[in-house]
């Protein structure tokens, strides 16, 4: 039996919140009502009265999960480095500002934490001894264009081995496996001008994986492309395809990974992003953690059609379901001695 | 480009000042971004009627705690424009709305630390001020 929980982040949510047409109480009743009963929570969207949460605030929370059988598992922190204009913050109070958030994670019975991608990781090296003494897990968001070995990253996990801890770590972002170009990236380019020959060009160039940058030149100049050409060009700088199979070696790292998603088939199947070869991989290394959906779509079709969040997390959950019993079954009949 | 269009609350637009002589108009509008924010890294409001660019110095900020010039949001440290809350943008403009229907346009610009530029949502819409809104003004 796999040991992923399938959970849900409220950032999924984002387009009903944000018209008030759903609260957070729907969106946990909603997550429940899939299977999903790990909360991802983002104080800073969820929480009106943020950084000034009282006991009362986080009761009525508890409350609220508990009467739905719901659970957090991460809370989304944020960094205001430029909180003044015109300089950044000193390396002080942007430890400060981390050690108010792991506090209020604590508060709030939160063991993962999810640290923003551009987070220096000597910054990280000074909030460790915070982050043991709540113990909370720092996971650094591994966000695209970023990927599991770039350098930056690496700087985190060498941070994390040499002081052999416990509390610093990952934060997987599924949309660094982009596969294949999304569809509804390339709906929306059309419906703002961009011509359906180059849009087929820039999909055929990401389906190949050429380096972002030729494509770029040869839409933008020697095609001579648009306004919404060269940007939906300039999207393949943040759209990679990383190796899924590197995931069982920085598995020690993670203990929770947002499943971005952009659009889900009729069919419950992801167009775009490989949880086709992702799930595998996590069952096959026994990885323990929350695949916590993230539903970023809404921006990619709001200017056409209704966006229905809930229809697009319950697919992504169809799927969870199917892909975590094919892989279990798989590592099944291979342990079977033949 | 995350919540553009739902920037400016249609049917928000009233004049305000004296009913006979208004002074201004104001209307909500919520920020556009996933999350809340304090408001000294709300770089800027660009309120436009039909294109036409309208001073920064009138342009108020009020999320409920009293309105801010831009300049005073710029130190506004313990202040936020929380996720998906109306704010009241107030705008001085001798007359008011002008009478009928126009383009009313909003821009902000925001200082998002984790990015390398600053974000810039745009919201654009034809409006008329609601009707008698300013009777209680």
């Amino acid at each position: 039996m796999s040991k992923i929980q399938r959970g849900v982040s409220l950032y999924s949510y984002q387009e009903e919140m944000f018209l008030g047409q759903m609260t957070v109480e729907d969106a946990i009743a909603h997550a429940v009502s899939l299977g999903a009963r790990g909360i991802e929570l983002l104080p800073e969207q969820n929480m009106p009265a943020f950084p000034n949460i009282d006991d009362v605030e986080i009761a009525r929370w508890q409350d609220m999960l508990a009467r739905h059988g719901a659970c957090f598992t991460c809370y989304d922190m944020f960094l205001d480095t430029k909180l003044r204009k015109g300089e950044l913050l000193s390396d002080d109070e942007q430890v400060a500002s981390i050690r108010r958030d792991l506090a209020l994670c604590n508060r709030l019975g939160i063991k993962n934490m999810r640290v923003l991608v551009f987070v220096r990781p000597d910054i990280l090296e000074r909030c460790v001894p915070y982050a043991e003494e709540l113990d909370v897990h720092m996971g650094v968001e591994v966000h695209a264009p970023w990927h599991l070995e770039h350098a930056w990253i690496l700087r985190t996990i060498e941070v994390a081995d040499r002081l052999n801890t416990r509390h610093l770590g990952i934060l997987p972002d599924m949309g660094i496996f982009m596969k294949h170009y999304p569809p509804a990236f390339r709906a929306r380019f059309e419906r703002q001008g961009a011509r359906p020959e180059i849009t087929q060009f820039i999909v055929d160039q990401h389906e190949e994986k050429v380096m972002a940058e030729y494509t770029i030149y040869e839409v933008a100049v020697k095609r001579g492309g648009n306004k919404a050409e060269i940007a939906m060009a300039e999207t393949l700088r943040h759209a990679p395809y990383a190796n899924p199979k590197r995931l069982k070696d920085y598995a020690p790292y993670f203990r929770h990974i947002q499943a971005k998603f952009y659009e889900m088939n009729e069919d419950c199947t992801d167009p775009a992003i490989a949880y086709d070869e992702v799930i595998p991989e996590l069952v096959k290394c026994g990885w323990e953690g929350t695949l916590s959906s993230e539903y970023e779509g809404n921006r990619w079709i709001q200017d056409a059609m209704e966006v229905d969040s809930r229809e697009q997390v319950r697919r992504q959950h169809v799927m969870f379901d199917r892909l975590i019993a094919q892989a279990e079954a798989a590592l099944g009949a291979e342990k079977e001695p033949a | 480009m995350m919540f553009d269009k739902y920037l400016i609350e249609a049917g928000s637009v009233r004049n305000t000042g004296p009913a006979e002589a208004p002074t201004g108009f104001a209307f909500e509008a919520k920020l556009g971004y996933y999350r809340g924010l304090t408001l000294s890294m709300v770089e800027k409001l660009d309120v436009a009627i039909d294109g036409n660019l309208l001073p920064r110095e009138a342009v108020r900020f009020d999320e409920g705690r009293g309105p801010l010039t831009l300049d005073e949001m710029e130190t506004a440290y313990d202040r936020r424009w929380a996720f998906g809350a109306k704010a009241t943008i107030l705008v001085e403009h001798p007359g008011g709305f002008p009478a009928g229907e126009h383009e009313l346009s909003l821009t902000e610009q925001l200082r998002i630390s984790y990015l390398p530029f600053p974000a810039v949502n745009s919201d654009t819409k034809r409006v008329k001020l609601a009707e008698a809104a300013d009777a209680a003004a």
